[in-house]
């Protein structure tokens, strides 16, 4: 813990390999989620027929994440999917947020607000009602 | 055909995509829009928002082969992300107003363009001289690894390549690709960051870039998971084969033809957006 928190350790390289991990796992866990739920969806709905020709619009089922884990929670594969997808776009974000803290121990200002900045920007996007 | 045909077919396409654009260096993404568009029929919304998808996984799944190698400049990656996603969240926003046949022309025309620059000469420029006084104030000058030791090189042009990433990140908002040719030849032929360096940064900002606008697209249905599941999958597992294979491989006649298909695949989709069938 004391060899976490010294500036030292952040300055290495490790943290770069460390975001790198970070950003492994994440594709990892995200695939996994979307091949359980894949499974699920292809055994119950495998011999429908796909509709994607035409564009039905947000679908309130996985357009948000309370949906999406309602219906987690009841084991529909698509949902679980849908979760594996958030994952995904989740994993980058959290790699910013990563990055603020490593830019704090280094005591790195500018980037502790550079980074701020982008992490701003993403915040306004998913929370910003530009869903439409 | 059923929903496990076309996952399995689709599956196979993506991991095709997924190869091939690891190959290049073009990104799996590009390949899904004309693969879901004009060989599945499906509409360009499902098949931008899927392909935004593929680009992160594709960014994140390589990512951490690149920071290994200590050759991504991490600050210049965090201050263009501030370009590359207020460009997204504005592609994403243009993408509601503008038709789909429109959004179909400008994707035709910018994987020309992509295709056209991954052939380009790369020169590898090495800028020892501190130019820029931004670059310095920013701290935005590194250091690369070569086989003689660390290099010091200094990044110019800085406003420049501000404006170029910014136009990256609408684009990648508005088509949901990566942008990886127009963020490199940012950083490498403006900001005259060496080569190795521009490709590995622009890779690390792929998959923020991408977040940025998927959010926005998520709430619009843009995100199927019916489409995400072969696709994901698919253009994953190509991917992770294609720097396998880039290790052993000549990939000079791959790149060519894969040049050559990408061509065509684009005039068809500036066909399909003029005749309105997009």
């Amino acid at each position: 813990m004391k060899r976490l928190l010294s500036r030292k350790y952040w300055e290495d390289k490790d943290v770069e390999v460390l975001l790198g991990t970070l950003l492994r796992y994440g594709v990892i866990l995200s695939s996994i989620v979307v091949f359980a739920g894949g499974i699920i969806y292809i055994i119950r709905h495998g011999h429908e027929m796909p509709e994607y020709r035409d564009f039905a619009g947000p679908n309130n089922r996985w357009d948000n994440l309370p949906a999406i884990m309602r219906g987690v929670f009841l084991g529909h594969g698509r949902e679980i999917i849908q979760l594996g997808v958030v994952l995904l776009i989740a994993t980058p974000i959290a790699r910013i947020l990563f990055s603020v803290f490593a830019f704090t121990v280094e005591k790195d200002y500018l980037y502790i607000v550079i980074t701020l900045i982008v992490l701003g920007v993403i915040l306004f996007s998913m929370l910003g009602g530009l869903g439409g | 055909m059923t929903i496990l045909t076309f996952t399995l077919i689709l599956l196979g396409g993506a991991f095709l995509a997924g190869l091939l654009g690891s190959l290049t260096g073009l990104g799996g993404g590009v390949v899904i829009i004309p693969l879901l568009t004009l060989v599945f029929h499906t509409d360009i919304r499902y098949a931008i928002g899927t392909a935004l998808i593929a680009a992160i996984a594709t960014s994140s799944g390589s990512a951490s082969a690149y920071v290994k190698e200590g050759i991504t400049n991490i600050r210049l990656g965090m201050f263009l992300e501030i370009a590359t996603t207020t460009g997204a969240v504005a592609g994403a926003l243009l993408a509601v107003y503008m038709p789909t046949s429109v959004v179909a022309v400008i994707f035709g025309l910018v994987l020309i363009v992509s295709a056209v620059l991954s052939f380009w000469p790369k020169g590898n420029h090495l800028e020892t001289t501190d130019k820029s006084q931004l670059a310095q104030q920013l701290r935005l000058n590194g250091q690369y690894p070569t086989p003689e030791g660390m290099v010091n090189y200094k990044v110019r042009h800085v406003p420049g390549g501000y404006l170029m990433m910014t136009l990256a990140g609408v684009l990648s908002g508005l088509l949901g690709i990566g942008s990886g040719a127009l963020k490199v030849l940012a950083m490498d032929n403006m900001m005259k960051v060496p080569f190795k360096v521009s490709t590995t940064t622009s890779n690390f900002m792929i998959g923020v870039t991408a977040a940025a606008s998927a959010v926005v697209y998520l709430q619009r249905g843009y995100i199927d998971p019916g489409l995400c599941l072969p696709v994901v999958l698919g253009v994953l597992a190509g991917a992770l084969g294609g720097t396998k294979i880039l290790a052993k491989a000549n990939t000079r006649m791959l790149r060519v033809v894969f040049g050559v298909v990408i061509t065509l695949l684009a005039l068809q989709m500036i066909y399909n957006g003029v005749t309105g069938k997009l």
